[in-house]
């Protein structure tokens, strides 16, 4: 059981890290969603592993889990979720006004890959 | 004694008039700025009340729900966390004023609800005395923040905004692998009880206990723009709107904030299991910071750019106050923080009036002369003199409390490394300056007509006006900063105050 939860943890973290690494929006937020249930397990875990407990005292019982991790993760799967739309969200509003899903490009990198450079002048300011 | 329920206010009042504003004014711009302004100045009120009451007392604890305390949330109100709440209240009425006055508001919709729920993160991250919901507060101000991060659109500010949310969303993952290992080695998250039981631990066993720790400052390190974390600031700052960033000066201290905290009050250096490891690692990344902010000044493109280069170095200024870690450094630091943030929202104000008026703030820009151009480079020159720490404002004043504080063997690095960068951030701030203001009169051609907005300049007065009571008074605030750090040290009213703390039921009679 903590071998599988100790790889889940590992696994989820090293493909996160690798997609957020990616230049495009779309692999990076997969990445931060990654990392986001590479976390909400490792919470999970720092409870203690304990196998078919309640989480409550119970004099019936031999022992019990500790809820709060459960009520913490709770809390960051909620957190993590709402953050995530929120970046979805502005991914494709980036998306749709540049044209493109690159992270970062500057339009030095674009002229060398026959792009046209980004439209500096909508920037929302008073001009 | 019953905890005021004053405590809870800068935390209720915004998030019961954001939601207001965003469910029943919303169709009502003039409504909607009528009820944020005077929902500014009632936090701004209460926060003054709230600062009266803590420096006149022991810290005072507020109970959520009535639980004892290890088991519930609780909020602490000492000097420390009443200085904070106001100074981001004062400095939220001030961008709010100005956004009214040149109507940024008007560029995107929600301006106004989005500033309420960033009031309601920062008094609550300032407030609460429990590590995890530290977390959950830093959510809702990120959340917030980038919702105003991207107001107004546009192409180059959205993809700065996608970059701000990815960096914020792996230090939020961190924040919570750091809580978790915390909890795990402790079994608590009440920031006292945290503080109790690492005291406890054995030196020899904390190996998990310092990871948790490097873990932790490494967020708040994110937050606070320390280097090698700092690469979201630069691009974030100069591209977000004028009043937010502005207010985002108020943001990168939460980060501070937090250190002084967990540093002081909740892992010490006289901590067993952990030792000095914190000032050690602290002290060179911060000097770093100051480095790099002081060439980035010199070295930028456009003004927006120079002064968070500028609003960076002061991070680092900040930073290498805290981590020399004497009550009298402390001091220093927080009277720093509290000049740095009015003085780096001044100079981002500036810079708006600037480039809404030439059509950009690229140095390389050759553009006529601006309309009220006289007024705004005095303006942009007292915030540039403060903020490189020039006499006479505070900022001079600020700088050589930490030279005085940084004694011992770090004296000669701290010195050389302080006094250099100031100088490097005037010859930046004074070349951009000249640029921007001077060289347009080599332009024939008559400053565009532009609206006086004489609303925009009273804000940015209030923030100077602010830096100039923080020097001409620098005697009295200094006295009840050294009381605030000395009590910060002390850790002893902290630590009893939460401790102690009874839920209000218990000491009510039985009923019956």
């Amino acid at each position: 059981m903590e071998l599988l939860i100790a790889a889940a943890v590992g696994g989820l973290t090293a493909a996160g890290v690798y997609l957020m690494l990616r230049q495009r929006a779309f692999p990076v937020i997969l990445g931060l969603s990654l990392l986001s249930y590479a976390v909400n397990l490792f919470i999970f875990a720092s409870g203690r592993v304990a196998l078919a407990l309640p989480p409550i005292l119970d004099k019936t019982q031999a022992g019990y889990t500790d809820p709060l991790p459960q009520a913490l993760v709770l809390t960051a799967i909620v957190i993590s979720f709402g953050m995530t739309g929120v970046i979805v969200m502005m991914a494709l509003g980036s998306w749709l006004h540049a044209g493109d899903d690159r992270i970062d490009m500057t339009d030095d990198d674009r002229a060398a890959e026959g792009q046209p450079p980004r439209d500096r002048t909508a920037t929302g300011d008073r001009a | 004694m019953m905890a005021s329920h004053w405590i809870i206010a800068p935390v209720v009042l915004p998030a019961m008039l954001g939601a207001f504003l965003v469910l029943a004014l919303r169709h009502d711009l003039w409504l909607q700025r009528v009820f944020g302004t005077a929902g500014m100045v009632a936090l701004l009120a209460v926060a003054l009340g709230n600062l009266a009451a803590a420096s006149s007392g022991p810290p005072q604890v507020y109970l959520l729900g009535d639980w004892p305390v290890p088991f519930g949330i609780l909020l602490v109100l000492d000097r420390l966390s009443a200085l904070m709440v106001a100074l981001q209240a004062g400095l939220a009425l001030a961008v709010t004023v100005y956004a009214v006055a040149t109507g940024w508001d008007t560029r995107g919709r929600h301006f106004h609800a989005l500033m309420q729920f960033q009031m309601m993160g920062l008094s609550g991250a300032f407030l609460t005395g429990d590590a995890f919901n530290l977390f959950v507060f830093f959510e809702v101000l990120l959340i917030a923040s980038y919702g105003l991060m991207i107001h107004g659109g546009g192409g180059a500010r959205l993809k700065a905004g996608v970059q701000y949310i990815a960096f914020n969303l792996v230090g939020s993952t961190l924040f919570l692998t750091a809580l978790a290992t915390l909890y795990s080695v402790l079994g608590s998250l009440t920031m006292a009880d945290i503080a109790v039981r690492a005291a406890a631990l054995p030196a020899g066993e904390g190996a998990m206990l310092r990871v948790a720790v490097v873990l932790l400052f490494l967020v708040f390190a994110v937050k606070g723009a320390l280097l090698p974390l700092q690469f979201w600031l630069p691009g974030t700052y100069a591209a977000a709107p004028g009043p937010v960033a502005a207010l985002f000066a108020v943001m990168t201290k939460v980060g501070a904030y937090a250190v002084i905290r967990f540093h002081l009050t909740v892992f010490p250096e006289t901590t067993a299991a952990i030792g000095p490891m914190v000032e050690t690692l602290l002290m060179p990344a911060a000097l770093a910071t100051l480095v790099v902010g002081a060439l980035g000044v010199l070295g930028a493109r456009t003004l927006g750019r120079a002064v968070a280069f500028a609003a960076l170095a002061s991070m680092g200024t900040l930073f290498t106050a805290v981590a020399l870690g004497t009550p009298q450094a402390t001091a220093a630091a927080i009277y720093y923080t509290l000049h740095s943030t009015l003085a780096a929202a001044a100079l981002f104000l500036a810079v708006d009036l600037v480039r809404d008026r030439r059509g950009g703030d690229g140095l390389d820009l050759v553009a006529p002369p601006i309309a009220q151009g006289g007024l705004i480079a005095a303006v942009f020159f007292a915030g540039a003199i403060a903020m490189a720490g020039m006499p006479p404002l505070s900022g001079f004043l600020g700088k050589l409390l930490i030279l005085d504080a940084a004694r011992g063997p770090v004296q000669s690095w701290v010195w050389s490394v302080v006094l250099v960068t100031s100088f490097l951030t005037i010859l930046g701030l004074a070349r951009a300056g000249s640029l921007v203001f001077w060289k347009a009169h080599q332009s024939p051609a008559e400053p565009a007509p532009h609206p006086a907005e004489p609303w925009a300049f009273a804000a940015l007065g209030l923030l100077l006006a602010g830096l100039v009571a923080l020097t001409v008074l620098a005697g009295p605030a200094m006295d009840w900063i050294g009381a605030t750090a000395d009590e910060l040290h002390a850790r002893s009213p902290y630590l009893d105050a939460v401790l102690n703390a009874r839920p209000v039921a218990q000491a009510l009679p039985p009923e019956g």
